[in-house]
């Protein structure tokens, strides 16, 4: 073992110990703005054991798409649902808990013997020279420009749908004074009519 | 460095978000066991990619298209949660009946 062996190895289990730790404290911590700040470590974590991967762009992309994107997504629907509940506790919750401990530690036994026993043809090859970044983008462009293109279609589907499901459709402070009225017609906010060409200020004088 | 060391990582990465995808009650840690899970399935991808695939890297492909579609299932998640909170009042997962019976 050399030293760039014991770097890597000491490397990376720090990574993946700082990784289960934060996982594990998403799950278990009380608090869910700590769970969400713990999930930014988790991915971070997970940036760095790409880089122990030879990945440099895979790595680039989980931080700036799972940190800097997912999780302030996920901190934005935290602050906006900022009810302090104490959630009403369910009879026999311990059951619940402790059978899917059990089934999780089964399922971990079950793919680490599987991960351990099977011969994996590891190839010898040595890695690509000019970083992985000019292949993955003759992949993109080559053999799955289709699956390329959908996964933008797909993104701007979910642009649409996110807008269209978090959109508030009554408004708050008109909807008892307008109800007894406007019975039948969907209440909107009340926009003033302009005619092209005149700024709405300037009819008054 | 062994391909075994990041495969069983990744399994117990895979293991911890389905406990807490089970036991969660606030539906925001429920997205969020959801967001580990694929990272275990990703830190799998990127393993088989360096070991058994490094001259073409396929693996790392399928990572990034993995994570286009994390972001999108975030974005649609979250605003789903934000609608069934503004309907509910509660962002309990014991009280989401709705489709259940």
């Amino acid at each position: 073992m050399n030293l760039a062996e014991g770097v890597q190895i000491v490397s990376f289990g720090l990574l993946a110990a700082m990784m289960l730790g934060a996982a594990l404290g998403v799950v278990l911590l009380s608090n869910v703005v700590y769970s969400a700040f713990l999930l930014a470590g988790a991915f971070i974590s997970a940036a760095g054991l790409y880089l122990l991967l030879n990945a440099d762009f895979v790595a680039m992309a989980q931080v700036l798409v799972y940190v800097g994107a997912v999780n302030v997504l996920i901190i934005f629907a935290i602050m906006l649902v900022n009810k302090r509940e104490d959630f009403t506790p369910i009879p026999q919750a311990w059951i619940r808990k402790t059978a899917t401990a059990v089934v999780c530690a089964g399922l971990f036994a079950l793919l680490s013997t599987m991960v351990l026993a099977t011969p994996w043809a590891i190839s010898t090859d040595a890695t690509v020279p000019s970083g992985s970044m000019v292949v993955i983008g003759k992949h993109f462009f080559t053999d799955f420009l289709l699956p390329f293109e959908l996964a933008s279609v797909l993104l701007l589907m979910a642009l649409i749908g996110a807008i269209v499901l978090a959109r508030r459709e009554f408004l708050p402070d008109l909807e008892e004074a307008d109800l007894q009225q406007t019975m039948l017609t969907l209440p909107e906010r009340p926009r003033e009519l302009t005619p092209a060409g005149s700024n709405p200020g300037s009819h008054s004088k | 460095m062994q391909l075994q060391y990041f495969l069983i990582v990744a399994a117990a990465l895979f293991c911890i978000g389905i406990y807490g995808l089970i036991n969660s009650r606030n539906a925001v840690r429920v997205l969020m066991s959801v967001e580990l899970m694929l990272n275990a399935v990703n830190l799998n991808f990127m393993a088989f990619s360096d070991f058994l695939d490094p001259l073409d890297v396929k693996g790392q492909v399928f990572t990034v298209f993995v994570i286009a579609i994390a972001a999108a299932e975030a974005a649609i998640g979250l605003a789903i949660v934000l609608a069934i909170y503004r309907n509910r009042d509660t962002v309990d997962m014991e009280q989401f009946n709705l489709l259940k019976w």
